[in-house]
């Protein structure tokens, strides 16, 4: 891929290319800052899957080119291999199913938590890909 | 800001065939909850399914539309 004018829609499609499964939200995995975003961390981790986090919130900048890369207008946004998976409502759906877990290749709990699992392992450190975006 | 029914309309008249309802799902008039049922969802993923949605209010989601949560079915 060729140098484009817009460095930061460069990032974020690295940042998804690179990244087998990466968040993106408002807030982080330990301090989400909107309920959406919350609960589709809480099913990853609840699965214990290891994922890449990006918060948005800090440059608009960052929600808007991507949104202009996806064409999905809301925040959060799970993506897979480089593919949209989707936002909080498909992420909510196939985790229920069992779906996201063969999505993302791990296990599915025995038990499905009601909210976000206060117990469950902490997820691998994000990424720093927040810094990269900045 | 957009009233439930026009959401509705909107859908319905972009997606053929397409069956919606719309509620306001806080009450205060920006975050909305639609289930949509069309032959045209055929084929499709979710995603793609939820992507011929959003692509009709374009910026509006975000703006006025704070939030447009979807379900989608083709039957």
């Amino acid at each position: 891929m060729s140098e484009s004018e817009n460095p930061l829609r460069d990032a974020i499609a690295e940042a998804i290319r690179d990244n087998e499964t990466i968040l993106f939200m408002k807030g982080t995995p330990e301090a989400p800052a909107c309920g959406f975003s919350a609960r589709t961390s809480a099913c990853l981790q609840a699965l214990g899957a290891p994922f890449a986090a990006v918060d948005i919130l800090p440059d608009p900048r960052i929600r808007q080119e991507l949104s202009a890369i996806s064409q999905w207008p809301t925040i959060p946004q799970l993506f897979r291999n480089g593919e949209l998976i989707g936002g909080a409502d498909i992420v909510m759906e196939m985790y229920e199913s069992g779906e996201l877990a063969q999505t993302l290749g791990v296990e599915t709990p025995a038990q499905a938590p009601e909210a976000a699992p206060a117990g469950a392992d902490p997820a691998p450190a994000p990424l720093g890909v927040e810094n990269r975006l900045g | 800001m957009p009233s439930t029914e026009e959401i509705k309309q909107r859908i319905e008249e972009a997606i053929p065939d397409a069956r919606a309802e719309v509620e306001d799902w806080t009450g205060g008039g920006d975050h909305f909850r639609a289930t949509v049922v069309s032959p045209a969802f055929t084929g499709k993923s979710r995603v793609q399914q939820h992507q011929m949605v959003y692509a009709i209010f374009g910026a509006e989601i975000g703006g006025p539309i704070h939030a447009l949560s979807l379900t989608t079915r083709a039957e």
